[in-house]
């Protein structure tokens, strides 16, 4: 199964716009959301049965056993994260603890234990054709490269049988999550947007991409909306040989599409039209040998 | 002479893993003996630091060398200090790698990349 | 007055409202806490910058005390430690929590100031402009937030945040003290998801705030505002989708400062802050 991740740097670049209507026009049997922050793409795509969800657990926080703690105030004076409220009884702020296990280890009463914690819920829709992974961070909790390697996981595991080719949504920024995002995709398509910090973002995901050996290439989203820099951002692709796969314009059909549930590729619009050409492009380097 | 691959299942045929930190398993094989064995990769549901608790479990087996397709800059840095080889695997299975290993068909692996632990959210 | 301006993903305007309202204040202060990409100060150019570093402990061994029982390396919840021959501490890892120190037997630790990051101060036309930038590769922003937080303090008159987008931890830190906070959308249904966390998030914290909409197209539908509709959220704003603003903020140009009409929206959208900040 060859996959295909889209990437972007700062989000909000039209990612999921392109992602789901990639999905619509191949048909796509398997998928899924990296951006776990905030992830869009179920919005966009149909699902008649409910996912399958399960609990995701990030690191453990602490608790505190009220009628065991002696209030010696140890762990308060331990802890370098400010987590432990003193007000009037002591208390952890489960969203600044770290799950470090210091007030653990230094609470003479044995009043504090480390427990699991659910940082986020994964999500998995499947049908007899197809599988869609995806998962949400519940709010206060940090971007998690192991959240992202999960939805991963799960969409491989889902696939029955040879599906040919699977398409990522991936997770914005240039962390953790991102690398998690590239391990193991044979192809990665930067959307580019033309905007000084999106040149920026660009170019530092290529200079990451270059390190996992996976084939890259960049389309520009909302091309018109910046010519000069769409320029720049070509001739940067042109430069460094890094195929650059097609504009696509501003499209005020393509809110009226998002906004009625279907994908650009659905509606007879100018964004749709350039998509199908990007699409097209993109296939045929995925999937060449 | 023991060696560690990174694998998805525990059989000789599994895939090489795309990841080393979060790979499910290692396969420890004793090119002596052809002796195999699975260790668990525990580092696997690690929120971070998943190459260097794996790369502690693979220094920790007595392997000498380590055919992976890729490695974190941290993992590395573990591997490195305990005197542990790393060899860039080719595609196929585990077996197959062992096999290349053995005719000295693998290169030495020099791309490490950087780990980009920066969490979006602060790690809190 | 602290305005902390939010949205749960990045893109969907929020430099471009806190930069603009400090702008349009005349007389203000601009903080950015997306210390990840602080771009507000592309925006605002400031002058006589002065920088100061920030600092976290990180844990030094001295190897010929450690005799390798391993017990941080088995505490470290971070994986920050590992044991091949000697003791190995990896800073980008460590989140500080200062458990090694703690846990070892042989007192084999001492502790040292790492830099995660830096703080730039300068000025802009009037705008007192304060910049957190985190190093690549660090594992937490939030000590860096807490030091904006603590200067935003003896701060008067308008300051705004510019928060990380999201709703993670570092959000919080970063409207823990803000007397309002802005909930940037797109008028979209991703916009309205997006929107909806951060809505949790000034709930959680019962903070007054009020959305603003960026990109409406006339005549079209508006989700977001439909959502806000439904839960009662105050629009103090809809920033209308023109190509002219959309090039502005591509090019890192001030729109308050290039033109009449724009201005006129800012230093009214400010006027309709200040009005609900006394209502609340």
């Amino acid at each position: 199964m060859k996959q295909l991740l889209i990437l972007s740097g700062k989000g909000g670049t039209g990612k999921t716009t392109i992602a789901s209507a990639f999905i619509s026009l191949s048909k796509a049997r398997a998928y899924a959301d990296c951006d776990v922050d905030a992830p869009n793409l179920h919005l966009i795509t149909e699902w008649e049965s409910a996912p399958e969800s399960s609990d995701f657990y990030g690191l453990p926080k602490a608790e505190i056993d009220k009628d065991i703690c002696v209030e010696c105030d140890i762990c308060r004076q331990h802890c370098r994260f400010d987590a432990i409220k003193a007000d009037p009884e002591y208390e952890i702020d489960i969203y600044a603890c770290e799950g470090c296990g210091v007030c653990e280890y230094v609470c003479p009463a044995g009043a504090i234990k480390m427990t699991p914690h659910v940082a986020g819920e994964l999500m998995l829709y499947t049908d007899f054709e197809k599988v869609f992974s995806t998962a949400q961070l519940k709010m206060g909790s940090g971007t998690s490269g192991l959240l992202v390697s999960e939805v991963k996981k799960r969409m491989k595991n889902a696939v029955k049988e040879d599906v040919g080719f699977a398409i990522i949504d991936g997770s914005p920024g240039i962390g953790c999550p991102v690398i998690a995002s590239l391990s193991g995709v044979d192809m990665v398509l930067i959307v580019a947007e033309p905007s000084l910090s999106g040149i920026s973002d660009m170019e530092r995901i290529i200079d990451t991409a270059k390190k996992f050996g996976v084939k890259i290439a960049v389309c520009v989203n909302k091309y018109d909306t910046n010519l000069k820099n769409t320029e720049k951002i070509e001739s940067f692709c042109r430069e460094n040989k890094f195929p650059n796969l097609g504009r696509i314009p501003f499209d005020t059909e393509a809110v009226k599409a998002v906004n009625s549930g279907k994908t650009i590729a659905d509606i007879d619009c100018e964004s749709g039209r350039a998509v199908k050409e990007v699409y097209k492009n993109t296939m045929e380097m995925l999937l060449e040998i | 002479m023991k060696i560690a691959i990174p694998v998805d299942n525990k059989s000789l045929d599994s895939n090489v893993s795309a990841s080393f930190g979060r790979s499910s398993y290692f396969l420890i094989y004793d090119t002596a003996s052809k002796e195999s064995s699975f260790i668990e990769n525990t580092a696997v549901h690690s929120s971070g630091g998943a190459g260097i608790k794996a790369a502690q479990t693979i220094v920790d087996s007595g392997a000498k060398a380590v055919l992976t397709p890729r490695c974190g800059q941290n993992a590395a840095e573990v591997l490195k200090g305990a005197g542990i080889e790393l060899y860039k695997s080719v595609s196929g299975n585990a077996e197959e790698n062992i096999t290349a290993y053995a005719d000295k068909k693998l290169s030495v692996l020099d791309e490490i990349h950087s780990g980009f632990h920066r969490h979006g959210g602060g790690g809190r | 007055m602290k305005i902390a301006v939010l949205s749960g993903k990045g893109g969907a305007g929020k430099t471009l409202v806190s930069v603009n309202l400090a702008t349009a204040a005349n007389t203000s202060a601009y903080i950015d806490c997306d210390v990840e990409e602080p771009n507000g100060r592309l925006f605002l150019k400031p002058e006589r910058i002065v920088e100061e570093e920030i600092t976290v402990k990180i844990p030094q061994v001295d190897t010929d005390l450690c005799d390798g029982c391993r017990r941080c390396v088995d505490f470290c919840i971070f994986n920050a430690l590992a044991f091949t021959n000697r003791l190995l501490v990896f800073d980008d890892i460590c989140h500080s929590c200062g458990g090694c120190v703690l846990v070892c037997p042989n007192k084999a630790f001492t502790e040292r100031d790492k830099a995660i990051g830096r703080i730039q101060t300068g000025s802009s036309n009037g705008i007192e402009v304060i910049t957190g930038i985190l190093n690549t590769g660090e594992p937490s922003g939030v000590p860096l937030i807490n030091e904006l937080m603590k200067k935003a303090e003896r701060l008067e008159g308008y300051v705004f945040i510019d928060c990380p987008p999201g709703s993670a931890c570092t959000v919080m830190e970063s409207i823990k003290d803000a007397d309002y906070c802005i909930l940037v959308a797109e008028p979209t249904l991703f916009g309205v998801h997006n929107l909806n966390m951060v809505y949790e998030l000034v709930r959680l914290f019962n903070k007054p705030f009020g959305a603003v909409i960026n990109k409406c197209l006339e005549g079209e539908e508006n989700p977001a505002e439909t959502f806000c509709r439904g839960n009662g959220i105050e629009v103090l704003c809809s920033i209308p989708f023109d190509s002219e603003l959309g090039e502005l903020n591509s090019n890192a140009e001030i729109a308050v400062y290039k033109d009449k009409k724009y201005r006129g929206m800012f230093v009214s959208l400010l006027e309709r802050i200040k009005q609900e900040v006394k209502r609340a």
